[in-house]
């Protein structure tokens, strides 16, 4: 079914004005039931699974169970994402256990330096150098046709 | 009905969209428009760190040109495309995007993103193009640039997020866009955005055609869902002129979970082969010559390469696999002598394979997983996905826009001189697009789309800087608009309590059903899965008839809340990219791309007659569609 919420887990962000999964969800499925408290994804049938929700719930109370009309059941594909590194859990239907380490960025969270010290070649807004050129090309000069 | 209150924004350059290209867009626009102390505003429906394309991540960088060391030229890409796209491309665009997308992809690296790089300390390439990145956090980390770019603007750079737009402001006697009107999908506001420039960078679309999987898989679209059109539509219904909506995209790729196939062909050297073992590439080489000089060229085309498969298809010789196994196999045998370099390559090509899913396309490996399949073990089913339409990859649909002044044809150039040549400015003044928006610009992929949305956004403010005034909008036209758009929402309210059921009513429509009857004609009358890719003069007449009709119903589309809304307005969006679409491959009178769909009424490539782009513009002013052929120039290259 795509993403699903686990009711035990959830605790609907503590009553914040939006959930995690909310906030993040790419095509607005993911939802606050706010009687109960808890989140749901409000149109599985048009989830990617893109594990967004997954990824970002504090609780760990996302989980994807594959679409159930083209995958057998019994895996699952479990992330823990980290500020350096994502780790993924994979458990195959007959019960085989992989898992999986890679990086996800080699800078602090939030700190991605815009302009990256590459200085500006040129003020001139009619020019076809853009603003961090020619410096972040590596070229010396922008290619043209001659 | 609850009150929606009307809120205006006036800036000076409006982004919408926050995908690849809007974060180029941004990250740009922050910098020339501090500079001339001007504001930029940023609207997208989602959040900016995970929307669009790349929200899942990406286990590939697929332009990359590298020519400051001399690895390759900009005008070796343009042949590339050109070879690619069946000779028909912008070249002086893909020039332009070619010379800047090595500029975002060592900001990319500088920003966080982990490139693999061999011993040498080279990134190490996948193809000739294409680099290999751990690209979980890829939009992350741009998102991440473009709002700390921003924040240097302070109080004169505003993101919304969460805000749906829906329809430009137009002056139309003047051919000039003025801004756009959206709302809120969280609270009850209806938004005016006023403009002295901007950018549509919304996306492509899917679910435009009837997806293989229709159940719970309605959702596990190659391209994500969300890309609803929204870009086509914008600058469709400003008046724009579009080119190459002919030109959809079907990817072969893993067959249902969609997984990438890049790495498997071109890093690991897979071969895919047929029921009986046989390789089409190999077997139905024979007929390439057919689409010569393309069909000779190399590589051979994307749609080349899909056409050779659905033969296969066709005739009854599917499964089509992709040989793993066998490709890991090959891969290792030189370590077979040691068995401790044997199982250490072997746990690194496994390692690869899966880090290829896990990074941009989850659902495959959940679907290894759950048919229990250890790539190493045993081959995988590929099949090709259902059409799509994207400015990038191997896709060409978008709006007809102005390239560099340095390098633009002189014939191209004069289209614009009449309303000013800025790059990237669609043919409606004030107007820009970039990334999936964009047309005839094939093979910008993540990082070009990035470099694009940077090149559109400096046309931009070279625009507003010699364009500086504020655009006026009578409260009259805000009202009008304000009605239309939240008109689901009213209807729903007026005649919801007829009926039992919330979705059935004589009255109105749902938009789910909406989209499905919008599926439903495309995927039978024009080309789709259901058809084999194929249609013919008869069936597209038809299909026009029926999506005319659902037009018409558009305006008995019903919303329940927000999200309906958003639905509605997703769904209408679709169904014009639908109809331009049509009408296109209607007019082309050949068969080009046969690998993407094939007119069975003229199933030949007419070099003398169709070596040309098709262009299309709706005029705002009468509701009418005119068609044109306009020449291809190439580059001396």
């Amino acid at each position: 079914m795509p993403s699903y919420v686990i009711l035990e887990k959830c605790d609907g962000c503590k009553g914040q004005d939006k959930t995690a999964c909310m906030y993040i969800c790419p095509n607005d499925l993911m939802v606050l039931d706010k009687e109960k408290m808890k989140g749901y994804n409000r149109a599985p049938e048009m989830c990617w699974e893109c594990y967004n929700c997954v990824k970002i719930c504090p609780q760990q109370a996302v989980d994807v169970r594959g679409y159930a009309d083209f995958v057998p059941m019994g895996a699952s594909v479990v992330p823990l994402r980290g500020s350096e590194d994502i780790m993924w859990t994979v458990k195959f239907r007959n019960g085989t256990l992989k898992r999986f380490k890679f990086p996800i960025r080699t800078t602090a969270e939030g700190k991605a330096e815009p302009f990256a010290g590459f200085e500006t070649g040129t003020d001139d807004i009619k020019s076809e150098l853009l603003c961090t050129e020619p410096a972040s090309t590596w070229a010396k000069e922008l290619p043209t046709i001659k | 009905m609850p009150n929606f209150e009307t809120v205006v924004v006036d800036t000076d350059l409006l982004i919408i969209g926050g995908g690849m290209s809007a974060c180029g867009a941004a990250f740009e626009a922050a910098y020339w428009a501090k500079k001339h102390g001007l504001k930029v505003t940023v609207v997208d429906k989602a959040a900016m760190d995970r929307s669009g394309a790349v929200a899942m991540g990406l286990s590939a960088i697929n332009q990359y040109i590298g020519y400051a060391d001399g690895d390759n030229t900009c005008e070796e890409y343009v042949k590339y495309v050109r070879q690619d796209l069946m000779g028909i491309s912008r070249e002086d665009l893909v020039y332009d995007i070619a010379r800047h997308v090595d500029s975002s992809v060592h900001l990319f690296e500088k920003w966080g993103l982990p490139i693999w790089k061999d011993d040498a300390g080279k990134y190490v390439h996948e193809g000739r193009w294409q680099i290999m990145i751990n690209g979980e956090s890829y939009k992350v980390l741009v998102a991440e640039a473009a709002k700390n770019a921003l924040a240097g603007m302070g109080d004169q750079a505003q993101i919304l997020e969460r805000v749906f737009v829906v329809e430009p402001l137009m002056d139309v006697a003047n051919n000039k866009c003025l801004g756009a009107v959206g709302f809120s999908v969280r609270e009850n506001k209806f938004y005016v955005f006023k403009a002295k420039a901007t950018m549509a960078l919304m996306g492509g679309a899917v679910h435009v055609f009837r997806p293989r999987s229709v159940g719970e898989g309605l959702g596990r679209a190659w391209y994500p869902p969300w890309n609803a059109g929204s870009t086509a539509y914008f600058t469709i219904r400003a008046g724009a002129e579009m080119t190459c909506q002919e030109v959809r995209f079907i990817p072969v790729r893993f067959k249902d979970g969609y997984g990438p196939v890049g790495a498997w062909f071109l890093l690991f050297k897979s071969r895919a082969t047929n029921a009986t073992g046989g390789e089409y590439m190999v077997e139905r080489a024979g007929e390439l010559p057919k689409w010569a000089p393309y069909g000779l060229g190399k590589p051979i085309p994307a749609n080349l390469r899909n056409w050779l498969g659905m033969e296969d298809v066709m005739v009854g010789k599917g499964p089509l696999y992709m040989r793993t196994e066998e490709a890991i196999a090959n891969l290792a045998a030189k370590y077979k002598d040691d068995p401790k370099a044997f199982k250490k390559k072997m746990k690194e090509l496994e390692n690869e394979a899966w880090e290829d899913f896990l990074d941009m396309t989850v659902s495959q490996s959940i679907l290894w997983a759950g048919m229990n399949i250890e790539p190493e073990v045993k081959p995988s089913e590929i099949a090709a996905a259902e059409p799509y339409f994207i400015g990038s990859h191997s896709g060409a649909s978008g709006a007809w826009v102005c390239g560099p002044a340095d390098i633009m044809p002189a014939e191209y150039k004069k289209q614009w001189e009449p309303i000013g040549v800025y790059n990237h400015m669609t043919t409606v003044k004030a107007l820009f697009t970039a990334g999936d928006g964009s047309g005839a610009s094939s093979h910008k992929f993540s990082s070009g789309s990035h470099a694009e949305g940077r090149i559109a956004a400096k046309g931009a403010i070279a625009y507003i800087l010699d364009n500086n005034a504020a655009p006026t909008v009578s409260d009259a036209t805000i009202e009008e608009l304000k009605k239309t758009i939240l008109a689901p929402m009213a209807r729903f309210e007026e005649f919801a309590k007829l009926s039992s059921d919330p979705d059935i009513n004589p009255n109105f429509m749902k938009p789910k059903m909406f989209m499905f009857r919008l599926q439903k004609i495309m995927d039978e009358y024009c080309a789709g899965v259901s058809a084999q890719f194929t249609t013919n003069k008869q069936l597209l007449e038809r299909g026009l008839e029926l999506l005319d009709m659902l037009k018409e119903d558009s305006a008995k589309l019903a919303a329940s809340d927000l999200h309906e809304l958003l639905r509605c307005w997703e769904n209408t969006h679709r169904l014009w990219i639908a109809e331009s679409h049509l009408r296109h491959v209607m007019f082309r009178e050949e068969s080009r791309w046969p690998g993407y769909y094939f007119r069975a009424d003229l199933p030949d490539m007419d070099e003398a007659n169709w070596k040309v782009f098709v262009n299309s513009v709706w005029d705002p002013k009468t509701g009418q569609y005119t068609m044109k052929k306009v020449p291809v120039v190439n580059l001396a290259v």
